[in-house]
């Protein structure tokens, strides 16, 4: 099994991947590599598997067959091994879930102290950082019910990125969000992106898809249909599903 | 609008037609339609025939000297200003009262430095508080190290011995409580099984049978040669109780927690306890602290039960007191003030709990 | 695709760091945490009951009980008719059962086909009817006396708690429904009072209000010679309620059955006037031909077969009262007393169940152009009877386990009766094993009903 290492630059690795919900086949033989450094966007319909397998990344959910290795760590039955893999992965959500008894700061803080075991006065610069980072420094010390929708996005992404993560997921990350509010979560996410973070996006932000993305997966009852780099995908779809898909989407 | 309307646009004005006298506030919510009138009359007549006698015997017709004229027909109060410390300590001894007054104002002082938001968050206070039952049992109990008289637990009794059975029970079934509302929301099938099957237990029998059980049947659990206080028994068996009720509370808040939140969790590396403690507690305890406390309530009136096992509690200092000869017979007079003090905890928790909600819902908004 | 472990992530797994294993490893300390403690006190148990020379097991239930009970009633025996009568009721309600259930897989409902209905009836109400008409002999009963057994003994105390469990379920629902209608009064004052009623009842031990009952009140009613009268035939004094009683005469028998009969055929009729307004939206009359059916059906009977039955009502007779029925002071005081205090819970649910159904609701109603009585009966009364009955229910299972304060008054519930046994015998794990056992089949019973309840509620949510 010599090609798990013929490229070096492979940092996240998934292989057959089959999950099922009770009878119902939710992901179905599913393989894609993403490499260090590239934006890879899935998008598809609804019920399509894209946030199960994004999900599934972090083992937020198991899967039944194949393999998931990130970073050289295959995801086991193993405690030990999930927390590094989730440590070493950021993840941000569509509800956002922010911890709503905390205060922004503690909110991007609390990790790095009770999970990385940083001091608490290097955690605090970080986090302070980060906020600056994302825009909202000045709001630390408000609780997240005070913040509104793109402002506490925004503190999710601030809070996945102090863990110094390898890798961030996002899991329809604009989908809850207020029109106005969408830009500004989105400016945040292509800023990451210049820096060259290795990026895992499901959404339906085409225009975002089509700027960031190296690469683009459509995803559609459990399967990949359609895997290509973004030019190709916007362009030349190769599948008539992709076709129609990308037609009600940006015909809206 | 009329454009004859004087006021300008968006000036806030009353509404029209707004009569705010007191006669018509009286005609709209007491007398019109005509049956609401009747329902008024109705709601007086009851209010009297309730009220009246009471007053005849509570204040008109009572005496309220030292002692008792004989062959009155009203309450005679001389009782209680002679036994109300019976009420409050039992038999405990006269000359050792001065421990529990003590024990009150560390209580009060406690309460007191729970309201100021200063000295909570100072954090050497936490061990204080940690210390006080523990001190507050050896100044009631004395003996060993204290230096103080023993006073025997059979002499503990009436509000102090009602008190301490749910705030005791309260203590101890927390944390029991908690293990069992996780042990509940776990997904390992025998310790779920187990936390259900207890919890499912304890609800489903009334706590007479509990009480039974504790004050009979657990020192039969023991070895022969270990004695457990009387009082202890009944204490187990109002814990044990208690902590099936508040772990049912606690699932409650558990199930309220959004599921993201301990995804959000787990997507950060946390552990399982991490998870808990940092995360799904904090919000779910709040969440629960009111239905919390109306279990409270719940654990505070049914600790009069404790007397059916022979415990003199705030209850039963009725029968106790109003057996001295001196008094015989003034079990009214003795009602009344229990059900006062009764009525006066639960109420103003219950006003609390409620306070809490309130302030809950708006926090949440 | 299948993996070999060899490949450079597949560095050995430690087996305590696995989910599942660990997961087993919890499970087993469990167990075996449980499995010694559980020794550690059959052991220490044995010890002690061997010290005070107690016999294990329930032999002893048998032995005679030696004491009187101030409250027993004929009980059915297990023997001859009783049993033909179980059969005829399980035998009819498990093929409804099944039949449903059939029907319930071909997505239909049993009371959706008429012939399937008329079956129904016919089994439920004529075959345990007919057992009991046409079988010789009475129902076989035992009358609990001082020489009967242990099991006579609890059996009769189970009945004495599940008689007064009923009678405060059924009035403190009665109670709290008018308190909660108090509340929600526009009527300031009675709306007030309605509060005050029930923060003074809920606030106050239940055990302290059943003792205000029974040794204020009651003990403090006149004698049996000054007995309060009410309209010549209640009476009340110190030693009960003593009540006319009904004697069934010849005509009692055919008037229970023309009353059974005219309430199912006013079920069907109702049935028949519902599915006639779904089809073709005519709206019969309902209550004129219902009330007429239920009045004139049992007056044939009355004037075919004579009285059903008469009142014997209670005389002072010497130093008590003769005739009638009595009911002990026990009895009332432990029925008035639960039922002042948990019809105090039972109106806030109602009240908190009608108000919860939200003013959008009502406002929809209204807009529908419903009147106000239709919109009360159509709209806003089955929704907050969803909201109602649950807890409702969990206050009956409360009644139920709080009819055991009736040990502090002397009524002879399972619980006092279980403790004079236990008393007697010593055989206190035994005899508190079968009220724990008794209590939780009751509130298995009990939260059955609920969960049925639940599943009905969700399928028409659906």
């Amino acid at each position: 099994m010599s090609h798990e290492t013929t490229d070096e630059n492979i940092i996240i690795e998934i292989k057959g991947v089959n999950k099922w919900y009770g009878k119902f086949h939710v992901l179905k033989d599913i393989n894609l590599n993403v490499r260090k450094g590239e934006k890879v966007v899935v998008c598809g319909p609804s019920g399509s598997g894209k946030s199960t397998l994004i999900r599934a990344i972090n083992y937020l959910e198991t899967h039944e067959e194949g393999d998931i290795i990130v970073d050289g760590v295959k995801l086991v039955d193993d405690v030990k091994r999930i927390q590094k893999i989730q440590r070493d992965v950021g993840m941000v959500f569509q509800q956002f879930n922010l911890f709503p008894h905390l205060t922004v700061k503690t909110n991007v803080m609390l990790a790095p102290i009770w999970v990385k075991k940083s001091a608490k006065a290097k955690a605090e610069k970080r986090a302070m950082d980060l906020l600056d980072r994302v825009g909202i420094a000045d709001q630390a010390d408000k609780f997240p019910g005070q913040l509104s929708g793109g402002q506490q996005q925004r503190v999710a992404i601030a809070r996945a990125l102090a863990m110094d993560p390898k890798i961030m997921l996002f899991d329809e990350p604009t989908s809850a969000l207020d029109p106005e509010m969408i830009k500004e979560v989105l400016d945040v996410m292509r800023e990451l992106a210049d820096q060259g973070m290795t990026m895992v996006c499901v959404t339906h932000e085409m225009g975002f898809a089509k700027e960031v993305a190296d690469t683009m997966v459509f995803m559609d009852a459990g399967n990949i249909v359609e895997y290509s780099t973004a030019k190709e995908f916007f362009e030349h779809p190769k599948e008539e599903r992709t076709r129609q898909f990308l037609e009600q989407i940006l015909n809206h | 609008m009329h454009p004859s309307d004087t006021h300008t646009p968006g000036e806030t004005r009353l509404p029209p037609n707004a009569d705010t006298g007191p006669l018509a506030w009286v005609t709209e919510n007491l007398l019109s339609p005509w049956y609401n009138a009747i329902l008024t009359v109705l709601a007086c007549l009851i209010l009297y025939g309730l009220l009246h006698p009471l007053y005849v015997w509570g204040i008109k017709n009572a005496s309220f000297g030292t002692v008792c004229p004989s062959g009155h027909d009203g309450a005679c109060w001389a009782f209680i200003r002679d036994m109300w410390p019976i009420f409050m300590v039992g038999t405990y001894p006269h000359e050792e009262r001065w421990r529990i007054v003590i024990v009150l104002g560390v209580v009060i002082l406690l309460a007191l430095s729970l309201i100021f938001k200063k000295v909570r968050q100072w954090k050497p206070i936490w061990v204080l508080w940690a210390l006080t039952p523990a001190v507050i049992f050896f100044l009631i109990r004395g003996g060993s190290i204290t230096g103080l008289t023993q006073v025997s637990t059979s002499h503990w009794g009436g509000l102090m011995l009602t008190v301490m059975f749910a705030a005791v029970g309260m203590l101890f079934a927390f944390p029991i409580s908690l293990c069992l509302a996780l042990g509940r929301a776990s997904d390992i099938p025998v310790i779920r099984a187990i936390c259900v099957a207890y919890i499912e237990l304890i609800r489903g029998v009334p706590l007479i049978t509990l009480l039974f059980m504790a004050s009979v049947v657990l020192p039969l659990f023991f070895p022969p040669e270990m004695e457990i206080d009387k009082l202890l028994r009944a204490q187990i068996g109002i814990t044990l109780f208690f902590s099936a009720y508040l772990a049912e509370n606690i699932r409650g808040g558990l199930q309220a927690l959004p599921k993201g939140q301990e995804e959000a969790a787990r997507a950060l590396g946390m552990g399982y306890w991490q998870r808990m403690l940092l995360i799904v507690l904090p919000q779910a305890l709040r969440i629960v602290i009111p239905p919390m406390v109306n279990s409270f309530i719940g654990i505070l009136k049914d600790t009069s039960l404790v007397g059916i096992v022979g415990l003199v509690d705030l209850l039963q200092v009725v029968f106790a007191a109003t057996a001295n000869p001196k008094w015989l017979g003034h079990i009214e007079e003795a009602y009344v003030f229990v059900a006062i003090f009764y009525w006066f905890m639960c109420y103003g928790l219950s006003r609390y709990s409620q306070h809490l909600e309130k302030r809950y819902a708006v926090d949440n908004k | 695709m299948i993996h070999t472990d060899t490949g450079p992530q597949r560095e050995k797994v430690a087996f305590w760091r696995v989910p599942a294993i660990r997961a087993i490893l919890y499970q087993a300390l469990a167990i075996g945490f449980l499995v010694v403690m559980a020794l550690i006190i059959y052991k220490n148990t044995l010890a002690n009951l061997a010290k005070r020379g107690i016999k294990t097991g329930f032999s002893f239930l048998t032995n005679e009980a030696g004491f009187a009970i101030g409250e027993t009633g004929a009980m059915p025996l297990l023997q001859g008719k009783t049993l033909w009568l179980i059969a005829a009721v399980v035998l009819g309600g498990g093929v409804i059962f099944f039949l449903s259930r059939k029907m319930k897989k071909e997505g239909q409902e049993l009371s959706d086909s008429t012939p399937l209905c008329l079956l129904a009836a016919t089994l439920l109400i004529g075959l345990p009817g007919a057992v009991l008409w046409f079988f010789p002999g009475d129902i076989p009963t035992l009358h609990y006396s001082e020489s009967s057994n242990y099991i006579a003994a609890l059996a009769t105390g189970l009945a004495n708690t599940l008689k007064v469990s009923i009678v405060a379920c059924v009035l403190s629902t009665i109670l709290g429904l008018f308190v909660a209608l108090a509340r929600l009064s526009p009527n300031w004052l009675l709306s007030r009072l309605a509060r005050w009623y029930v923060e003074i009842n809920r606030n106050i031990p239940l055990l302290m209000q059943l003792f205000f009952w029974y040794f204020i009140v009651f003990q403090g009613l006149p004698s049996v010679r000054k007995s309060i009268e009410l309209w010549g035939i209640i009476s009340i004094n110190n030693r009960g309620l003593f009540v006319p009683r009904p004697i069934f005469l010849a005509g009692g028998a055919p008037f229970v059955a023309a009353v059974v009969i005219a309430l199912t055929a006013i079920w069907f009729y109702l049935r028949y006037v519902k599915r006639r307004q779904d089809s073709t939206g005519q709206q019969l009359p309902r209550m004129l031909p219902s009330l007429g059916c239920f009045i004139a059906l049992p007056a044939l009977s009355m004037a075919c077969f004579g009285t059903p039955f008469s009142f014997d009502i209670p005389h002072l007779a010497g130093f008590n009262f003769k005739g009638g029925m009595t009911l002990t002071p026990e009895f009332v005081a432990l029925v008035t007393g639960l039922t002042i205090y948990v019809s105090a819970f039972n109106a806030e649910i109602i009240r908190s169940g009608i108000e919860s159904v939200s003013r959008g609701q009502r406002e929809a109603a209204y807009a529908l152009s419903f009147s106000k009585t239709e919109s009360m009966k159509l709209i806003i009364l089955p929704q907050s009877l969803r909201v109602i009955v649950p807890p409702m229910i969990n206050e009956y299972l409360a009644v139920t386990k709080n009819s055991s304060l009736a040990v502090a008054i002397g009524y002879p519930d399972l619980v006092s009766v279980g403790g004079t046994i236990l008393n007697q015998t010593g055989q206190a794990i035994e005899v508190i094993g079968i009220w724990m056992g008794v209590y939780l089949l009751l509130s298995r019973v009990i939260s059955m009903g609920m969960n049925w309840y639940n599943a009905k509620i969700k399928l028409v949510e659906r």
